[in-house]
């Protein structure tokens, strides 16, 4: 066999419910806050305090379970996570351990070129643990002259979503990345903001040559803060362990750091450093047990996920996957695009959301959603332009006057007398006229140079304001000048 | 009316009711009896607190339903501002931020807390020595135990420094010092009372209780501590009111006496109590009969794995970083994790702690821990088919009477036995009430009654017929 190697990668991604407060206490959620504003007795784990689940994020977890195919728990349990360290004030992290609340589901990833299946293992709900502030050179632990702990994040409600190890390449874990982001947004299960933290990903990465069956030795990529960052750390270290077998080398089971500033990869500990975190389960809650009424009810709530958008979109609507991705993006920008497709071809209206409207709205710091161009003006405006009322550069103009009085694109094309002209006759003598003016570019039009067309439509175009409709002033030129039409 | 400190709490009640005392009398009459410490049964007392809102109560336009009676509670809830160290260094002189749910319960009703109770460190004992502050004295006997881990609590009643106080029970840390002290225990039902403030030792057996010296008291307090609170996922909404009883006989009631808790392994002296005890069952117009409990000679091994393996995360949080004193000053996080904790926790804390870490371990969990679990639940089942059959189980509550200080503290299996006639019913999660019933050697002996979870009624009406037949004088000789 020859030296194709086949990179085979799972996910385990941390996400921050969006819930108003702690998981087990009524802290509210802050980010940026002075540190310590936002603690309790129990999130500082004084003695003799109770951990209490917070439903939201029962319900954030199972809506996610939902939207990934999982089956929900009937009964879940939380176990505690043993292990001393600052951040973590009783000593133990309350997180689901052997009854996870969301189990075995299954995503499509969509992406370009094709859809692929990735199986879905888990997701959990777990508490974060606070955050570690170090005072020194440069705000690393390593070398740092104090550090303080800020117990405002711990707590935080996080969901751990474990996938299979169904993902083929770096680009793939990156586009699943982004697809369970914008599923999450949608859901109002997250803001997914990797900035803040409220979005990590691990990466679980290992290569076998192409065909085998058997697993290479995995190794545990950590914590990489952007999408970007995720492809490129999983990118190095499959070159890393490529590199490492072709040599004749093996794979140690370790857990990695990537440093996105200098492309390395180095361990943060091995497999025999690993914690032992002795696991038992929590005494101080009962098992989470939700009503099937409940969880049926969420079910019916889910709203299309932007996955299945696209695929409909370009399905359906014969969209590019380009246009789909972007225009899936929001859920109000695909409300709104499905809107104006709903009344206008779907292709010009994608074009035009995506492009020209959001443009000009751009530089009003407005959204379509909420400007002055509803989704029947923009239709309307795009029929003007679909039967020749207009021409592009029109439209333009009047979807420019449409944003800032919100009046209806005919009425608009009207009152400025904007409407193109199509008539022959009067084509006709603009066109005669302008063969007279430019007596030299006649000439070289008489003499069979084609590219002068392109010259005297853009002539009419100007003399007309815009409105002349260029493709008949093109024939009618060739015609006078006794071209081929 | 006797002198205010003899009286019972419902006496109390009634007396302050009735405006034939004022709650700052009371609480006086309870603080000149408290600051007499040759039992050392209090850690702390909250004198000043405690005369200002018994003032405060005095002062209601509406007297509250307990009417300003002093309690006594034990150091193991969470107090606010008032100093709370569950009997361990760790903590000393740490004032919480927040009062437990059923002492808060408690003040709201009218109690007025005298007072913080001694106690086995972490509640991890059964003679109150292994407090980090110092020993706790029988009022029967000033060389004897008054058992642990409530101590404290259980002295405090016993030598009429308060008419009740409030205990926790893990194995059978408010029955066995009840009955070493010749006052009355419950521990009920696993989630009647909320453990919100209840510095925990083992979560799935800790349960807060009350100790008095009549049944009709213990009752009056647990009905005010019952019932469900948001902040305990555990706790139960409970199904009827707890009544304080008025039963006089037993007709109708069917008692099993368990088999293997009257074995050679009990103390003569308390076997015949016991036996005695029996005999009033059935003149009272009760039925008794042996049952046999046959998982529960494994109850003791069983409750030494899960007991300390909960405890050995409850205990992590003791580093002292975000509270209590500060026994070091290393730079290194480990050290300083190492340091205040080898100096804060007393041995037998270190030695639960190791045993439950060890017992948690990877590659143990389920020879340990795991099979654990799986005893707890025979015994479990093997109280539920008893109570097929009988609506009570009784048993001695301690095998033993109180045993001399110093006695059992270089042996801690002696000292884990004097739990095992305690220990399966806490790990079965039921009811159980201890009462006086009679004197070994000039000590008193506790009678332990059991019933299904929530059978709390039934249980306290026939204790309260019992202790009735029984006639046990609670003074002991010269403390008054």
């Amino acid at each position: 066999m020859t030296g194709a190697w086949e990179p085979v990668i799972g996910l385990e991604i941390h996400v921050q419910l969006a819930t108003r407060t702690k998981m087990f206490c009524a802290c509210e959620l802050s980010f940026g806050d002075p540190p310590n504003t936002h603690t309790c007795p129990i999130c500082l784990a004084h003695p003799g305090v109770l951990p209490v689940v917070n439903r939201e994020a029962v319900r954030l977890a199972i809506l996610t379970g939902l939207a990934l195919g999982c089956e929900i728990a009937p009964r879940s349990t939380f176990a505690r996570k043993n292990y001393f360290y600052p951040d973590l004030p009783k000593a133990y992290q309350i997180s689901q351990y052997d009854e996870p609340i969301c189990l075995g589901g299954r995503v499509r990833l969509l992406r370009d070129g094709g859809e692929t299946w990735v199986g879905i293992t888990r997701a959990h709900l777990e508490e974060d643990a606070a955050k570690l502030v170090h005072a020194g050179v440069d705000g690393r632990r390593a070398g740092a002259e104090s550090s303080g702990v800020d117990f405002n994040r711990g707590g935080t409600p996080l969901l751990e979503i474990v996938t299979e190890p169904d993902l083929r390449s770096a680009a793939d874990a990156g586009a699943f990345a982004r697809q369970l982001r914008q599923t999450l947004r949608r859901l109002g299960v997250s803001d997914c903001n990797m900035e803040e933290g409220s979005l990590r990903v691990d990466a679980n990465v290992s290569v076998r040559r192409a065909g085998a069956e058997a697993l290479g030795t995995k190794t545990e990529l950590k914590n990489m803060n952007s999408f970007r960052f995720l492809e490129r750390g999983i990118e190095a270290e499959i070159a890393r362990q490529v590199g490492l077998l072709e040599e004749g080398g093996r794979v140690v089971q370790e857990t990695l750091h990537f440093d996105p500033d200098t492309g390395a990869i180095h361990s943060l500990r091995s497999k025999e450093e690993a914690h032992d975190y002795r696991y038992f389960p929590e005494p101080d809650l009962v098992p989470v047990a939700p009503d099937p009424a409940w969880v049926d009810e969420l079910r019916a709530s889910l709203p299309e996920l932007p996955a299945d958008r696209r695929r409909r979109w370009t399905a359906e609507l014969g969209l590019t996957y380009e246009d789909a991705e972007v225009l899936s993006e929001t859920a109000a920008l695909g409300d709104y695009f499905e809107a104006v497709a709903a009344l206008a071809d779907p292709k010009s209206a994608a074009n035009w959301v995506r492009g020209e409207l959001r443009a000009q709205l751009r530089e009003l710091g407005q959204e379509p959603w909420e400007s002055r161009v509803t989704p029947e003006r923009l239709a309307e405006l795009l029929a003007l332009l679909g039967d020749g009322t207009i021409s592009v550069p029109l439209a333009k103009e009047v979807l420019a006057e449409v944003i800032r009085t919100g009046a209806a694109p005919a009425e608009v094309v009207a009152e400025r007398g904007l409407g193109q002209i199509s008539d022959e006759d009067e084509l006709g003598a603009l066109v005669e006229r302008l063969l007279e003016e430019h007596p030299a570019q006649a000439d070289q039009l008489r003499g069979g140079k084609d590219r002068v067309v392109g010259y005297f439509v853009g002539q009419a175009m100007k003399a007309t304001r815009g409105r002349a409709d260029p493709a008949r002033v093109g024939r009618l030129v060739r015609e006078r000048a006794g071209l081929p039409t | 009316m006797s002198a205010l400190h003899e009286l019972t709490a419902e006496a109390a009640v009634r007396a302050l009711h009735a405006g034939e005392a004022g709650a700052a009398e009371m609480v006086d009459a309870a603080l000149a009896r408290a600051e007499d410490d040759r039992w050392g049964s209090f850690l702390a007392l909250a004198a000043e607190a405690a005369r200002e809102r018994a003032r405060e109560i005095d002062a209601m336009p509406q007297r509250p339903p307990l009417g300003g009676v002093p309690i006594a509670i034990k150091d193991a809830l969470s107090t606010r501002d008032l100093v709370t160290t569950a009997g361990s260094r760790i903590l000393e002189g740490f004032r919480p931020l927040y009062t437990a749910t059923c002492v808060a319960r408690l003040e709201e009703a009218g109690a007025v807390v005298i007072g913080k109770t001694n106690m086995d460190e972490f509640a991890m004992g059964s003679s109150t020595e292994n407090s980090a502050y110092m020993p706790t004295r029988n009022p029967w006997g000033d060389d004897r135990v008054p058992g642990g881990s409530s101590g404290g609590s259980a002295t405090a009643v016993a030598a009429f420094q308060a008419p009740w106080a409030l205990g926790s029970d893990t194995g059978g840390s408010i029955r066995q010092p009840a009955a070493l002290c010749g006052i009355v225990g419950v521990k009920p039902t696993y989630g009647a009372v909320s453990r919100y403030g209840l510095i925990a030792f083992a979560s799935s057996l800790d349960q807060v209780g009350p100790l008095a010296r009549t049944v009709r008291d213990a009752a009056l307090l647990l009905s005010h501590i019952v019932g469900r609170d948001p902040l305990d996922s555990t706790s139960l909404e409970w199904p009827a009111p707890i009544e304080v009883p008025q039963a006089t006989d037993l007709r109708g009631v069917r008692v099993g006496i368990v088999s293997e808790l009257m074995s050679d392994g009990v103390e003569p002296g308390v076997r015949a109590a016991v036996e005695r005890a029996m005999g009033l069952v059935e003149e009272l117009g009760g039925e008794v009969r042996p049952v046999s409990l046959p998982a529960t000679e494994h109850g003791v091994a069983t409750y030494y794995l899960i007991a300390p393996a909960e405890c050995s995360a409850n205990l992590a949080r003791f580093d002292g970083v975000r509270y209590g004193p500060r026994l070091d000053d290393s730079d290194d996080i480990v050290e300083h994790y190492e340091r205040t904790r080898g100096l804060g926790f007393g041995p037998e804390v270190k030695r639960r702690i190791m045993l439950g870490t060890f017992s948690l371990s990877s590659g143990y969990y389920d020879a340990y821990y795991g099979r654990a679990q799986r005893v707890r639940t025979l015994i479990r089942r093997e109280f539920e088919r008893a109570f097929e059959e009988v609506d009570i189980v009784a048993s001695p509550t301690s095998p033993t009477v109180a045993f001399r200080l110093g006695e059992r503290v270089a042996d801690p299996l002696a000292m884990y036995l004097s739990d095992v006639c305690t220990i399966p019913v806490s790990l079965a999660g039921i009811p159980a009430v201890s009462i006086p019933c009679g004197l070994s050697e000039g000590l008193p002996v506790g009678l332990q009654l059991a019933g299904p979870a929530f059978s709390e009624n039934r249980l306290l009406a026939a204790a309260h017929a019992l202790e009735g037949a029984i006639g046990f004088d609670p003074r002991p000789p010269g403390v008054l």
